[in-house]
């Protein structure tokens, strides 16, 4: 099926859960990225459980301190 | 009160700009805002908000210079190393721009002194590194009704969003907590390409300056994040405000502000 991660549309398996995602994009601390799909959050105990569908535009938001120091 | 000759001469290429012109300028002589963080962020935001003429910026960080500073803090310079930051920062805004009343504040954030703070100020700009802080502000300015505008660097990568309360959505919307200690990279552990603080915190200069003058569309409820290596900029358009959120929502769970503990490297703002 094809989904959109980040602005990118890509191929991907059915039945892809958000937490196969994840690891397929390769997140960075993926145990405190938060998730949206088609602008909605998905709360991070779903993860496993929620699986994406054709279409689905997913994004990855980040912690990001930085600024002064 | 009408521009003198030399006002009108200093922001002529403002006042020619028809979304902006002479009512636009004189809301900006009348603007208050402030600065938390003279560092990354904070430097160019402050520089370009000094010579826009916003008339009263407060500035607020802890910190001294230091010589690693200066690869990005592009408002102090060589000969401001050991100098607090704020009065280093005051004393390039001034030059820059007479017209500017530059309070400083010498001071840590924290629940004690916060609302204090942002009390008198239009618009908050955040231009601190650690998430304690990031928290503390957010959920500050949250409670206070205060437009807000936040902002993160590390690396190649940099974000931002603004936060109008009662509006749209706020940090906490997006993240419910600060992340454990060590758990994220700062800029200190990871380091930072020095344009960012530029390209980030001048869009923070500009959130400011359109908030300010009513001109355009505020970046509420998108996050922008920027990827020099890609050479990408992507707005995140988030979901509406406070839903579940512990501070925002019509029921906040979170009706008094928390000091997070600091993360490892030092304390700054
Ligand atoms: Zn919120």
């Amino acid at each position: 099926m094809k989904i959109t991660v980040a602005g990118e549309k890509k191929e991907v398996a059915d039945g892809l859960t958000v937490a196969a995602l994840i690891e397929l994009e390769n997140v960075e601390t993926p145990q405190y990225v938060t998730v949206s799909v088609n602008e909605e959050f998905i709360d991070s105990g779903a993860f496993e459980t929620y699986v994406l569908s054709e279409g689905d535009e997913v994004e990855f938001l980040y912690f990001m301190g930085g600024g002064a120091q | 009160m009408p521009f003198t000759n030399e006002q009108l001469e200093r922001y002529s290429r403002h006042i020619i700009l028809k979304e902006i012109g002479a009512k636009g300028q004189k809301k900006l002589l009348a603007a208050k805002v402030l600065i938390i963080g003279a560092g990354g962020l904070g430097a160019p935001a402050a520089l370009y908000l000094a010579a826009a003429g916003v008339g009263t910026i407060g500035i607020a960080d802890a910190d001294v210079v230091d010589l690693s500073n200066l690869q990005r803090q592009v408002i102090h310079t060589t000969n401001d190393i050991g100098k607090k930051k704020v009065e280093s920062a005051a004393e390039t805004m001034r030059a820059i721009n007479p017209d500017v009343t530059v309070n400083t504040y010498y001071d840590f954030v924290s629940s004690a002194n916060i609302m204090d703070l942002i009390k008198d100020y239009d618009f908050i700009l955040d231009g601190t590194d650690n998430f304690p802080a990031k928290f503390l502000i957010n959920d500050a300015c949250v409670m206070a009704k205060k437009p807000l505008s936040h902002a993160g660097i590390i690396r190649f990568k940099g974000q931002l969003t603004t936060i109008l309360p009662g509006e749209g959505p706020c940090y906490r919307c997006i993240f419910k907590n600060p992340p454990p200690k060590d758990a994220v990279p700062t800029c200190k552990q990871a380091g930072v390409i020095g344009a960012m603080g530029g390209v980030i915190g001048s869009l923070q200069a500009m959130e400011a300056v359109k908030y300010i003058t009513g001109v355009g569309e505020l970046l509420s409820g998108y996050l922008l994040t920027y990827d020099a290596l890609k050479m990408e900029f992507h707005k995140i358009k988030l979901p509406p405000r406070g839903k579940g959120c512990a501070v925002c929502s019509d029921t906040p769970t979170i009706t008094e502000l928390i000091d997070y503990e600091q993360i490892a490297c030092d304390m700054h703002l």
